[in-house]
């Protein structure tokens, strides 16, 4: 079984650097790393491989100037290869345009049974790449996935819900979302960072994807973004003495949440 | 000269990911039960290959260079229990070390790669009540008896004591007295006649355990010996050398740390009117610190280049052990004093690695011996 992985490489968290006010877009011009959202595809994608017992997982990644250290994290987890669109031309690409770049970087990255990734990135945010690279690529798209079964060219996924959870099942090839922290993501080990060093990495440019520069980029984005503002200070908490009957206050602000 | 690759970069964020989640994630539970999982924390840890990163590969190891250990012990010196990170070490670069360099292949199959799996847990023994500086006053004795040893003694002040299964003993095998006539043997803690006589209650490394061992009549295959019998004590003088240089590369994590946290505090703690860290005497104290920091990180770089090329750090390591020792006193106590009473209650950081930190000028050789070997390594005099 070969699984694709999308990963997006994404300026550290802990030091996320700033937005430039003229592109109202993150700077990314500094060192990045795996997307921690896209860890669980990765992990799921090695799990299925490995119960499918043959196989290879293959990472695809669009990012600015050649940046591998992200796709190196989960090469080393135990991915076999990456592709890497890294161009110039993509500077300002919107979700539409990144699915179309992501699309056509799949279809070079080989027979695929299934393409996972994460529900939306941890820098972005928008929530709807998967969908369009389904549509793009003409496969079944199912979303929020916590758990991932493939029985014969059947995939059954559970769907998360508010609820619950869904059971649902289409063919495959497939795209898949998968939620965030519904697998533990292995450590890379040692040797897997040793061993990621030489694992091929196809790079590639748009002109080799066959991509218009005119459909991506600044160029090509329908979307735009027409302001940034400072988001709301968080209010401050609310403190609850116990008197001993704290804990019915506790469980109605969960309830109130939907998390119990 | 070193050089940091995309590789170095992968590792350090492993190590610093598994102290964050495998350490510093439970590290005041453990500190306040005074003692921690070693076999769970070490399994982790050997899982991914960190507690035998320059070993052959025959028995688990990495087959790295040694810039990896130096990498290595700096993130785990950032962690909040530094007992831990202590006990990690002593897996990785004090009980170990001279078994794999000296040590027979069926000896290193059966202890070693367990040992850097992180399935057995490890000890030095090598201190006793009436010989720590002076290492070659140490009175264990092994006596021959067929293919075993029969040991009788005690070791005194003994890492991971509680839980380990094997101990690298350093006792006398002879009676030519001096640094003459010893040998390392590995002792499994089954052995019959092995025995914890006591825990110690100390002032800091509490999430570690520390003990008292009491050998009486233990039986040992003499095939346990690692290396020539006699030629335990030079052996143990190198392994010294691992020891003093993985004390110095966390000190490096740990004053990073520890520098990083003041000024952030001392940013948002406000006195007379402005931020504390406004006031030049404060500054210039922290700018200080910070200057022998990159000094010490220079320097160990060197060792490590030292190292790689299969140089004697000898003087190095002593260098390393004795100043790191001192500018981690020197950060611990700035920390407690500029946090105020902050620094002074169990809530905050600084308590733990103000009384952390102070090991390090008398654990692994105290801060005289350091001094002692340098005047003995320049022409100062003695
Ligand atoms: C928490 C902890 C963990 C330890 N873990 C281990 C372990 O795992 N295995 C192990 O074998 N040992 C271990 N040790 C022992 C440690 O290595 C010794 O404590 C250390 O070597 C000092 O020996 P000592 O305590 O006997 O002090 P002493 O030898 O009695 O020395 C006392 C002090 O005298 C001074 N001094 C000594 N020699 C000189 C000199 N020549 N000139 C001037 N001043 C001098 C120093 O200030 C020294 O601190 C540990 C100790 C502690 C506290």
């Amino acid at each position: 079984m070969n699984v694709v992985v999308c990963v997006k490489q994404i300026p550290d968290p802990a030091d996320p650097g700033a937005l430039d006010p003229n592109t109202k877009t993150l700077k990314r011009d500094g060192k990045l790393i795996l997307d921690e959202s896209d860890s669980y595809g990765v992990e799921m994608a090695l799990q299925l491989v490995d119960a499918a017992g043959s196989g290879e997982v293959t990472l695809v990644s669009m990012a600015p100037n050649g940046e591998v250290s992200g796709l190196r994290t989960a090469l080393a987890m135990g991915a076999a290869k990456a592709v890497l669109v890294s161009d110039d031309a993509l500077a300002g690409s919107d979700a539409l345009g990144t699915s179309k770049v992501l699309a056509k970087a799949i279809a070079r990255a080989g027979e695929a049974d299934l393409i996972l990734t994460a529900t939306e990135s941890s820098d972005g945010y928008t929530g709807t790449v998967p969908e369009q690279i389904a549509e793009l690529l003409q496969l079944p798209s199912v979303t929020f996935a916590k758990e991932i079964a493939v029985d014969g060219s059947t995939l059954k996924v559970q769907r998360q819900t508010e609820a619950g959870y869904d059971e649902v099942e289409c063919p495959l090839p497939a795209v898949v979302s998968v939620t965030a922290g519904v697998v533990e993501p292995r450590y890379p080990s040692f040797k897997g960072i040793m061993a990621a060093k030489s694992k091929p990495v196809d790079q590639v440019t748009i002109a080799d994807l066959g991509i218009d520069a005119a459909s991506v980029g600044w160029a090509g984005a329908g979307q735009e973004i027409v302001e940034i503002a400072q988001a709301e200070a968080r209010e401050a908490g609310t403190i609850i003495e116990d008197d001993g009957e704290a804990f019915a206050q506790v469980v109605k602000f969960l309830d109130d949440l939907k998390v119990v | 000269m070193i050089e940091f690759r995309e590789e170095h970069h992968q590792f350090r964020a492993l190590i610093r990911d598994l102290v964050d989640n495998e350490i510093n994630a439970n590290a005041d539970e453990w500190e306040a039960a005074g003692e921690f999982p070693a076999h769970q924390v070490f399994k982790a840890f050997g899982s991914v290959g960190a507690l035998g990163i320059e070993y052959d590969p025959e028995y688990g190891g990495g087959g790295a260079e040694h810039t990896f250990t130096m990498i290595f012990g700096e993130e785990i010196g950032r962690s909040s229990s530094l007992g831990i990170a202590m006990a990690l070490a002593v897996q990785s670069d004090m009980a170990t070390p001279a078994l794999h360099s000296f040590g027979s292949h069926e000896l290193k199959d059966k202890y070693l790669t367990p040992a850097v799996a992180g399935d057995m847990v490890t000890a030095i023994g090598v201190s006793e009540p009436d010989a720590g500086s002076d290492v070659a006053a140490l009175r264990t004795r092994a006596v021959r008896d067929g293919d075993e040893w029969i040991i009788n003694g005690s070791k005194l002040w003994i890492t991971n004591g509680l839980q380990a299964d094997w101990v690298c003993l350093l006792v006398r095998t002879s009676d030519e007295g001096g640094y003459k006539g010893m040998s390392q043997i590995v002792v499994p803690t089954t052995s019959e006649g092995f025995s914890v006589s006591r825990k110690l209650d100390k002032l800091g490394m509490r999430a570690s355990d520390t003990a008292e061992l009491i050998f009486t009549d233990m039986r040992v295959p003499v095939s346990n010996t690692i290396g020539e019998v006699g030629r335990g004590f030079q052996q143990q003088m190198n392994q010294f050398q691992n020891e003093r240089m993985i004390a110095a590369y966390q000190m490096v994590g740990a004053v990073e740390t520890a520098l990083e946290r003041t000024a952030q505090y001392l940013k948002e703690r406000n006195a007379f009117g402005s931020p504390l860290l406004a006031n030049q005497a404060i500054q210039y104290e922290l700018a200080e610190i910070s200057a022998h920091l990159e000094v010490l990180r220079h320097h160990n770089w060197a060792a490590v280049a030292a190292f790689n090329a299969g140089a004697d750090i000898t003087r190095h390591a002593t260098v390393a052990k004795l100043l790191s020792a001192r500018l981690a006193r020197r950060m611990a106590d700035a920390a407690v004093q500029y946090h105020g009473g902050m620094g002074y209650v169990e809530d905050n950081w600084p308590a733990r690695f103000f009384r952390d930190t102070r090991l390090w000028s008398i654990g692994g050789g105290a801060d005289e011996v350091m001094l002692r070997t340098l005047a003995r390594l320049d022409p100062i005099g003695a």
